[in-house]
């Protein structure tokens, strides 16, 4: 047993560092923000803990991508939709907290909806004051969706480009409609001003170092669960499907349903992202459907290094730090190192940059 | 040749009042008071510049020294002004006359000159009504309005109306008389009827005869009145409309106030004729504004068809290349700013060689390296496309760019009292479809068009045929976007332009490249135009947004049922 | 089928639902007492008028080693399609054994009531190792869930290493599938197929691209699988055809042409015209 294990954490080194690395973040981060006096050169800022629990929700969210792109071969430009639902689930709760602390003082209604004269709560916000009810909402929905809409999907057999189009048209139509204020997710301004979560201040450097905590953990769990499924001879399937679709299907197995259960699964876990996403950058709006997003988190996980899933960790956090400091320093330029990025990605390094280590590695030995 | 009213008239009409070069220095905040108010601008100037080059010069001096006059403070002499204005045969009086009786007539302070203003922003513009030249703007304290009192506004009307109606220029005197309709006097429906017993114009005599039996319908005796109602039944004008709604009003008692019973059937009768003729032209109407979109998406679409269909990739930048044709158009205008008119024939071949251009590149420096792995092809593109907004963006502006609209494209077709299409619409429609069958030419007809098509059933075997094929990816792949460039230049003239406007269009191109199946032009042609319409025929009951996504969401499943579109493309090749 | 149809047949009484079956062998439908354990009647597919398949009628009996031979475009592939439920048909039948009508079936479920297909071009899962290639064909319960939680058994590593050895890859079972010769590649399709424990087999083209040693090889290999199983090959090498038929059916625009032994076929006047023209 033991000796299995051993197997099984040797095979990914990339993937243990990770981990490692994971680990100890949750840890030396909330320490070093809470513990470590602010005048000390070690401390962290709150501002830097929020950061870079925001860049371990991308991580997630990339993850998710990397899953069905990477082992798959489905390119999913919808993914963000994913995301934004999670997190507009978490903000439907959020948003139920803060009570009559709203500036127009409603204690049932959150402002939005007092400002639109709305009477009551419509019927899908009701049970979002329960934080249980909210969080199996975060994985219910974005599943759900994701159930429906591949159901359709793969079953009719749309593969390639055209899948990768309907999903962003699917985000599309998505944002558009929640940009409508009928809808009742508070139209163009999205959810926010959110005051606390489970009773505690969003505001307070505790609540954010734990929530960078909760990233950083979930995030390392998910990782678990992803090489699980990947190790295990379904993700053989899958990646037999992505190599050669008809010759699974010709072995007997239900191509379909496999790609299925692995698209809701990663829905659920880019849901997850969005869900750790909105109280820590507190806010969600429609923006986030936008399928500029989504295609923009398809290249994290191509730089990273798809079929890799540390790779698409990498990936996400790096891409975010350095628009983080490009746009810093030179807002302009951001956008054409980003577009640069995708046509030298996708030309020169088909495997990202786990890709290029890997070649080096390979070279030295 | 058009009058000003009825230019005012269609320019109202016009359903997306755009914005003109000559107003877009100015910044307001209200959209359509701006707008309306640099129409009126426009025209006012439009009119009289055109009223000047046709003016005889034997009354010249008349007319100057009765414009002169005008500044006079004593009543009585702005009287006898007026009056001699109005004797002078001189098509620049009416814009004077309105002028005055708008209370847009003033005289500048400083060396008494009459102008004609329109206020815009706090200040005034203004304009010579001796010559129409415009004169710069001034603020309201350099300026002396020209005064009217009561006399002398019923005098200008009566003048206005006579002039009007008796104005050799038919469009004038319609305009004319439809403004007149439903509040005549007596004395005004006694002059009408003299009137239209010479008029020799049959839509004037119409439209006299209407306005005589609203007249009549009003105070005539029933019997009067019957008549009236079967002459006005089928009217569309919406006075009309009204005056026949009235007939059928209660009181609070639930009583009719029209006692006579036959009157009120016939009235009932008249309007039910009147909502079915209506609804007749809301159908044409929502038809037209369908095809309308449907050519703006096929124009949008067709070059993806060609470059998808050929290549088997999309190429997200097709947007962009797109905005590149309308930036290319606007580039165009700047270089050539007085000949608006023809400025926009000369941007359709350039924006289909800078877009063209655009193209070749993408294809040789991005898409080549990737044949094989369309996913991928996807990503870069996508990246070309951020880099192409981010170069207009930088280069150009990041605000959105005037493209004016050409004088031959302004304006409306009038087909009745309630139907109108406006020219743009129609030219870009007919515009879109000469671009297809050109297209379908090109591909039918020539040896680049056997080629691709060799290319795009079976590259391997094409190539074996001594097919360049590098050569002509690349070339169809010019074709594909110079055409893109080409709807730029269409765009351009219905919605703003901007770094952003290529980006509404790639999912929309794709979706109907997809429903009407993949490497079909007609496949495209159908798709386009009956997407378009269904967009338009939902929006009445949904609104503009929950139309878009109710259509995409239709695709969505459509695909799913369809993966191969509406005219798929059969065979043992396709299937793999 | 209109949608009313199809709730009123899934909630016949006398039936149980598809998903609540117990997991049962092919063995337990498949009746082949009759003698034919493949049948298709009239069978006819068109391609935007041109017709693939035109009223093809062949049947295989159990046990039988069928070779098919036809020009390009006679519809040898576009039969195999319909057979394994790529294709449906515009018009016919298609019967495995008495009772099971393929036309209703998809393309796993066909799979696994033990109908085996070799394509044309040798397509194996390039990334991963033979071993592996050959684990995921093995006849198994191929269920998400089931698949999931799978491990090996030590008897299901046996039947892999029989199968290794049959195919001669035993020196590579570690390598990646993509890194193998061409001929390498063919031979680990036909042990994939030998994985599935199949009933009938098809095999297309199976000795394109391989040496005159592994040719000899694999026709060996495939007359010691009649018997046990029906094969069904189609082949251009009439060299190959010779050695191992003992049926031989020619096809031709989509329908049987001839059928008989290599002998008579051969001298058939109109096989003779459609292939030398003369």
């Amino acid at each position: 047993m033991v000796k299995l294990l051993q197997q099984y954490f040797q095979r990914d080194r990339g993937g243990n560092s990770m981990l490692g690395i994971l680990l100890f973040i949750s840890v030396m981060v909330p320490v070093l923000n809470l513990v470590v006096p602010e005048s000390s050169v070690f401390h962290v800022s709150t501002y830097t803990v929020t950061l870079i629990g925001k860049y371990l929700t991308f991580a997630l969210l990339a993850l998710a991508v990397d899953l069905i792109w990477g082992y798959c071969g489905i390119m999913s430009l919808g993914h963000g939709a994913f995301f934004a639902l999670g997190g507009y689930a978490m903000g439907m709760y959020l948003m139920r907290q803060i009570g009559d602390r709203g500036v127009y003082g409603n204690p049932e209604l959150p402002d939005f909806m007092v400002f639109l004269n709305w009477s009551e709560l419509p019927w899908y916000w009701s049970g979002f004051d329960m934080f249980w009810f909210a969080m199996l909402m975060v994985i219910v929905v974005p599943g759900l969706l994701a159930f429906v809409f591949g159901w359709l999907a793969f079953r009719s057999r749309v593969t390639g480009v055209y899948l990768s189009i309907i999903t962003q048209a699917l985000t599309y139509a998505l944002m558009l409609a929640f940009f409508r204020n009928e809808m009742g997710f508070g139209g163009n301004n999205g959810l926010t001003d959110f005051k606390d979560i489970l009773g505690y201040s969003l505001q307070s450097d505790f609540t954010r170092a734990s929530l960078f905590a909760a990233s950083a953990i979930i995030l390392a769990l998910a990782y678990l669960l992803s090489r699980y499924i990947i190790n295990s001879k379904l993700g053989r399937v899958v990646v037999a499907i992505r190599d050669a679709e008809d010759r699974t299907r010709f072995i007997a197995y239900r191509v379909e349903y496999y790609k299925l259960w692995l698209f809701v699964v990663s829905a659920i876990l880019a849901g997850m992202a969005g869900a750790l996403y909105v109280p820590q950058v507190g806010i969600i709006n429609p923006g986030e459907f936008s399928p500029l997003n989504s295609i923009e988190l398809v290249i994290w996980v191509a730089i990273g290094g798809r079929g890799t899933l540390y790779g698409a960790v990498a990936g996400a956090v790096l891409v975010n730090f350095s628009k983080t400091w490009f746009t810093g320093i030179l807002p302009e330029g951001w956008i054409f190192a980003l577009g640069a990025l995708f046509v030298v990605v996708t030309i020169y390094l088909p495997r990202g940059l786990v890709g290029i280590m890997n070649r080096k590695q390979a070279a030295q030995t | 040749m058009a009058s000003g009213l009825i230019l005012l008239q269609g320019a109202c009409a016009k359903q997306e009042p755009k914005m003109n070069q000559s107003s877009a220095a100015n910044q307001i905040s209200s959209g359509i008071l701006y707008a309306s108010r640099a129409l009126l601008l426009l025209l006012t100037g439009l009119i009289v510049a055109w009223i000047f080059t046709s003016t005889a010069l034997a009354d010249e001096v008349g007319f100057e020294q009765a414009v002169q006059q005008l500044t006079t403070r004593k009543f009585r002499d702005k009287e006898k002004a007026v009056k001699q204005l109005a004797d002078i045969q001189d098509k620049r009086t009416l814009p004077v006359l309105q002028a005055l009786l708008d209370a847009r007539l003033y005289y500048r302070k400083s060396d008494k000159r009459v102008v004609i203003v329109v206020p815009i922003d706090g200040q005034y513009q203004l304009s010579d009504p001796l010559n129409g030249e415009q004169l710069g703007t001034a603020a309201k304290r350099q300026l002396k309005k020209i005064g009217i009192n009561n006399k002398l506004r019923k005098l200008l009307k009566a003048k206005l109306a006579s002039l009007s109606l008796e104005s050799p220029d038919v469009e004038v005197r319609l305009a004319a008389v439809e403004q007149m309709l439903g509040h005549l006097d007596e004395a005004q429906a006694d002059y009408i009827t003299r009137l239209a017993e010479q008029e020799q114009d049959e839509d004037v005599r119409d439209a006299m005869g209407s306005a005589l039996a609203l007249h009549q319908l009003e105070h005539g005796s029933d019997e009067q009145r019957l008549q009236a109602i079967s002459l006005l039944s089928g009217n569309l004008s919406q006075v009309v409309n009204n005056h026949l709604q009235a007939l059928l009003e209660k009181n609070e008692q639930g009583e009719f106030l029209e006692t006579n019973t036959t009157l009120r059937k016939a009235a009932s009768r008249a309007l039910d004729l009147i909502s079915s003729r209506l609804q007749i032209n809301s159908i044409i109407e929502t038809t037209f504004f369908g095809l309308s979109l449907g050519s703006v998406l096929l124009l949008a679409a067709i070059g993806l068809a060609i470059t998808f269909g050929v290549m088997g990739v999309i190429n997200m930048a097709h947007g962009e290349l797109i905005m590149l044709g309308a930036y290319t158009t606007y580039l165009v205008q700047s270089a050539m700013p007085n000949y608006t008119d023809l400025s926009l024939i000369v941007a359709v071949p350039a924006a289909f060689i800078v877009s063209g251009l655009f193209g070749i590149m993408i294809e040789r420096f991005v898409i080549r390296h990737l044949y094989g792995r369309p996913l991928e092809t996807l990503l870069a593109t996508f990246g070309v496309s951020l880099i192409l907004q981010q170069l207009v963006r930088t280069v150009i502006s990041a605000q959105n760019v005037a493209v004016s609209n050409p004088s031959w494209m302004s304006g409306s077709w009038q087909i009745n009292a309630a139907l109108s299409l406006t020219y743009n619409r129609l030219f870009i429609f007919i515009f879109a479809m000469v671009v297809f069958v050109a297209l379908l030419l090109i591909l039918k007809k020539t040896a680049l068009g056997l080629q691709v098509r060799a290319v795009s059933q079976n590259r391997p075997m094409a190539q074996a045929m001594g097919i360049r094929s590098g050569w002509v990816d690349a070339m169809t792949f010019g074709l594909g976007s110079g055409v893109a460039g080409i709807a730029g230049v269409a765009l351009s003239q219905l919605t703003n332009v901007g770094p952003n406007m290529g980006q509404a269009y790639i999912i929309d191109s794709f979706m109907v490249v997809v429903f009407g199946g993949v490497g079909n032009l007609w496949g495209t042609f159908v798709g386009a135009l009956s997407l378009g319409a269904a967009n338009k025929f939902i929006e009445p009951w949904s609104g503009a947004v929950l139309a878009k996504i109710i259509v995409l969401v239709f695709i969505i499943m459509f695909i799913q049922k369809y993966p191969r579109g509406l005219f798929p493309q059969k065979g043992r090749s396709a299937e793999n | 089928m209109s949608a009313l149809d199809k709730l009123r047949q899934t909630m016949r009484r006398d039936q149980v639902w598809n998903c609540m079956m117990p997991h049962y062998t092919y063995e337990d439908v498949l009746d082949t007492r009759k003698g034919p354990i493949l049948y298709l009647e009239d069978v006819t597919v068109s391609f935007d008028g041109f017709k693939a398949l035109d009223a093809l009628t062949l049947d295989i009996n159990d046990g039988e080693l069928r070779c098919i031979i036809g020009a390009n475009g006679a519809g040898k592939t576009t039969m195999m399609d319909v057979i394994t439920g790529k294709t449906r048909p515009d018009e016919g039948s298609v019967y495995y054994g008495q009772r099971i009508d393929l036309l209703r079936l998809s393309e796993p479920e066909i799979a696994a009531l033990g109908i085996g297909r070799k394509f044309q071009k040798p397509t194996v899962f390039e990334h991963h190792s033979v071993l592996i290639n050959l684990e995921l064909s093995m006849r198994m319960d191929k269920r998400v869930w089931t698949t999931l939680f799978s491990k090996m058994t030590g008897e299901q590593r046996d039947h892999i290493d029989e199968v290794l050895q049959i195919i001669g890859l035993q020196e590579e079972y570690h390598n990646r599938a993509g890194l193998l010769s061409h001929g390498q590649k063919q031979w680990l399709e036909i042990g994939m197929l030998l994985m599935q424990d199949p009933r009938l087999l098809l095999v297309d083209e199976p000795v394109a691209g391989m040496t005159g040693q592994e040719t000899e090889r694999t026709a060996e290999l495939l007359t010691s699988l009649a018997g046990k199983h029906s094969v069904v090959v189609v082949e251009h090498d009439m060299e190959f055809v010779r050695s191992i038929a003992r049926t031989v059916t020619v096809l031709h625009q989509g329908s049987v042409l001839a059928q008989g032994d290599m002998d008579e076929v051969q001298n058939d006047p109109r096989v003779r015209e459609v292939y030398l023209g003369s």
